[in-house]
């Protein structure tokens, strides 16, 4: 939204978005232009359309802090006149399959230009660091090395952080530099994986039940119920949410008491259960840094346990695992006998 | 003014804790947040700005009005109970002090919101000055002095020592408490404090978003700006969270509900947030129906509404709390940024025109 | 020692049965004079299928000290496939809330046909004694419900 600082180079990966993007506009193939817009400070990019070549010069920008899942606003984008040119991350192409398999996008409004992706970045993991004040941020770029990040506070100090350090939660656990579904490809993707999807749901896993409730009612009672989660969720796409109906007694927007946290929580999750691409982007926006993914993967893990191995949004066909049913399915008496023999 | 050494500060959370309930940043989980100060609760001073602002102490994301029993055919209502006790709140920020004059020209003015009130009244804070202010902060638009709290004490936390000052008479009283562990300050640590001072606003004089100017946002500018066509613009990113609302140290708005348990009816009040859909849903229906007006309210009503009500008075104080944590990036800055680009281009336009003509 | 037996936990308990099999078999249990206990509060619903995860969480709020479900059996579905849909989401919602520490015991789903008295008032007991023997649910209770 902000212009850009002048004088300012392009990177070329980002330079090679904007020429396409002005292409296609130029030759009408699509109407508008979904991607990021540089915000006022190098860490905060914006979501936003752009109509014109002369705002995608301007405002333009694609580096590791464009962490936004796109795929989401395609929803409204899908009820406009005309195409829309939207930059989808490979992690964020998932997202868009779902969509198209619950009919909530129009694949023929959108043309998709699968961009590179090196691993997001979090302003929140650097300050985590105890790197406070951030005036600019270089090493972001997406033709940069991508290996450190180089940061000028405005106490007038120079810091460093890895890359990975600064890295959102999901892109340790990566789940690949493929698109799923796109028109063309930009840009280079990088490996970042460096840690175990379920390492952390397995370490819950394992410990004890009073362990496991002090552990959630801990992170829990940090919510502020803003509903960030919800609504940044791609998955979460109901026109009318079941916790913004008002015949509820609970206030739906504050919790009263540890009760209504869990229930959110375990709600919102389950309502997603089988449909949730692992995205991370609950995680990402949760004002109060609550690992959210907990609760979405802990699903995944149980359906791949229990019904088969199953990646939402791999492709757009599928029966989901909660739309679907096979005779010999485990019993819901499972949970109790795993962990009785878990204890023994 | 006096002065405690920075490792006795728990000696001095112990004593005031031993008469008075005692709210200060605590880290849970991760995040620092306003919490109960117990023995072994993990104390956060350096961390500039709570995730929450404090404001819960005294206005609560839920709390209970009354409650209505039921016994036989007897039917009783009982009005919760107003905060009796004293309580102090150690390590508010001036910006987030500041913000309590807001919400007191909302709940204090005709009628009183007793509950409110009551805490007001109760309540003893000590502010402490930004030691490090951060990019994100702008109280200095807002007329804040991050180097000069203005509360019940003010205090300087340096890497030795606190410095505290008393400046009200509960101020006094809280310092009365605890005299047995204060010292009092020489001329070298009046110096110590001018020095910090002078850092902190040396600081704030470098920070990004310092120079905003507010101009043009005034009651008078009303219409203007609630016709504008850059809110259909802005919003477009907005995912219709709670985040900035719940973070921010002066909404204020609520919503009032009955909570059915059993024999009892209990009567809540609970924050509400103007970016929500069912926000002052009437039984005819929603007067805003679209994210652009709910979008647009939040900052009329902080920076044109709430100063023609209130004497000029924004209801933002800066913080930069919504800055940091929108999950889309948008927040006020960007806002009242782009409504300046705006003007200066209708300015610039409409003085080229005089030229040609 | 009569008072002291009054104040004695007395768990409540919340049944969901399908319209079809499971009620038809407490009613069955009922007519056959079996007995059950007096703790279960049965909710009659047009299939295990309808029985939303937020029932059960609804159930906890308001003061259950457990939650049971009782449908057809596997294949016996009066709307042919509802209950296997309802199978696959009670294992996930209770693997979810033993993962978030409640006691897995507090919930269960049991397969009760028409003619099966016997079997619903076996269960019913056998669940009673369960959940009397855990106490009371404290780790996913509403305080606003609790009765002094």
């Amino acid at each position: 939204m902000q212009e850009r600082m002048t004088g300012m180079v392009r990177q070329e990966t980002e330079s090679k978005l904007i020429a396409r993007a002005k292409e296609l506009l130029a030759d009408q193939t699509v109407a508008r232009v979904l991607g990021w817009k540089s915000g006022d400070m190098d860490y905060n990019p914006e979501p936003g359309y752009f109509n014109s070549a002369q705002e995608l010069e301007s405002q333009f920008v694609y580096n590791g802090f464009c962490g936004a899942n796109l795929s989401k606003y395609m929803i409204e984008a899908s009820k406009m006149e005309g195409r829309t040119l939207v930059f989808l991350k490979p992690c964020d192409t998932y997202s868009f399959n779902q969509l198209i398999k619950e009919h909530r996008v129009d694949r023929e409004k959108a043309y998709i230009i699968g961009v590179g992706c090196k691993g997001k970045l979090s302003a929140e993991k650097i300050r985590q660091q105890g790197i406070t004040g951030i005036e600019t941020v270089s090493g972001a770029g997406m033709d940069d090395g991508c290996d450190e990040l180089k940061i000028t506070t405005i106490y007038g100090e120079e810091a460093s952080c890895s890359y990975a350090s600064a890295m959102l939660e999901r892109c340790h656990v990566c789940k690949g530099k493929e698109h799923v579904i796109f028109d063309e490809e930009i840009g280079e993707s990088r490996d970042t994986v460096d840690a175990e999807r379920f390492a952390e749901v397995e370490r819950i896993e394992a410990m004890t039940p009073e362990e496991r409730f002090a552990f959630f009612q801990k992170e829990l009672s940090k919510c502020i119920r803003c509903n960030a989660c919800r609504n940044v969720c791609p998955a979460c796409n109901c026109r009318k949410c079941v916790f913004d109906q008002d015949k509820f007694d609970t206030s739906q927007k504050a919790n009263a008491n540890s009760f209504e946290e869990k229930m959110f929580h375990i709600i919102r999750a389950f309502h997603v259960a089988g449909r949730c691409t692992d995205c991370g982007e609950c995680s990402r926006v949760c004002p109060q840094g609550i690992p959210l993914h907990l609760f979405n993967r802990k699903f995944i893990k149980d359906i791949n346990e229990f019904y088969g191995e199953f990646q939402a949004g791999a492709d757009c066909e599928t029966r989901g695992p909660l739309t679907d049913y096979t005779f010999g399915d485990v019993e819901p008496g499972i949970v109790a006998e795993r962990s009785q023999s878990c204890s023994k | 003014m006096f002065k405690i050494k920075k490792s006795d500060l728990p000696a001095l959370f112990q004593e005031i804790g031993r008469k008075n309930e005692l709210y200060l940043p605590v880290k849970e989980a991760g995040q620092v947040n306003f919490g109960v100060w117990e023995e072994n609760a993990q104390v956060d001073l350096d961390t500039l700005k709570s995730v929450k602002s404090p404001k819960d102490i005294f206005f609560p994301q839920c709390e209970n009005l009354y409650s209505c029993k039921r016994d036989g055919k007897k039917l009783t209502v009982e009005p919760e109970a107003l905060k009796s006790q004293p309580f102090v709140v150690f390590g508010m920020r001036g910006c987030d002090v500041k913000g309590l004059t807001v919400l007191d020209q909302v709940f204090l003015s005709d009628p009183v919101d007793t509950f409110y009130q009551a805490r007001r009244n109760m309540g003893t804070i000590v502010a402490l000055a930004c030691h490090r202010p951060d990019e994100s902060c702008f109280c200095k638009v807002f007329g804040n002095d991050a180097a000069q709290p203005e509360a019940d004490v003010a205090a300087w936390l340096t890497e030795e020592a606190l410095y505290w000052q008393p400046l009200t008479e509960k101020g006094t009283d809280l310092t009365g408490q605890v005299q047995a562990l204060l010292k009092e300050a020489d001329a070298g640590d009046e110096a110590a404090v001018e020095q910090e001072k002078a850092v902190i606003r040396a600081i704030v004089e470098k920070l990004p978003y310092s120079s905003l100017s507010l101009e043009g946002w005034n009651g008078e500018a009303e219409q203007k700006r609630f016709d504008s066509q850059l809110w259909e613009e802005l919003y477009k990113p907005c995912l219709a969270c709670g985040t900035c609302t719940f973070v921010c140290p002066t909404c204020q708005c609520y919503d009032i509900k009955d909570y059915t348990a059993g024999n009892e009816v209990r009567r809540y009040r609970c924050w509400d947030s103007c970016m929500y859909s069912d926000f002052t849903m009437m039984a005819a229906a929603n007067n805003r129906t679209s994210q652009m007006q709910r979008f647009r309210q939040r900052f009329m009503h902080k920076l044109v509404y709430f100063p023609a009500n209130n004497n000029g008075m924004y209801s933002c104080v800066g913080c930069g709390r919504c800055v940091e944590k929108c999950p889309a990036s948008l927040n006020i800055v960007k806002v009242i940024k782009r409504f300046a680009a705006e003007d200066a281009k209708e300015k610039s336009e409409k003085v080229g025109g005089g030229e040609n003509e | 020692m009569q008072i002291e037996s009054k104040e004695e936990f007395r768990p409540k308990i919340v049944a969901f049965c399908c319209n079809w099999c499971s009620y038809a078999g407490a009613d069955l249990a009922g007519s056959s004079r079996l007995a059950y206990p007096a703790d279960i509060k049965i909710i009659r619903v047009p299939c295990s299928c309808r029985v939303n995860p937020l029932f059960i969480l609804r159930a906890f709020e308001k003061g259950a000290d457990g939650v049971i479900m009782c449908g057809c059996h596997p294949g016996d579905c009066h709307y042919t496939t509802g209950n296997f849909y309802a199978r696959r989401r009670m294992t996930l919602l209770f693997s979810m809330l033993d993962y978030l520490g409640v006691e897995n015991g507090r919930t269960r789903v049991e397969w009760v046909s028409a003619a099966e008295g016997a079997k619903f008032s076996a269960t019913m007991n056998e669940f009673a004694e369960k959940i009397q023997s855990l106490g009371r649910n404290v780790r996913l209770e509403d305080i606003r419900c609790r009765k002094e």
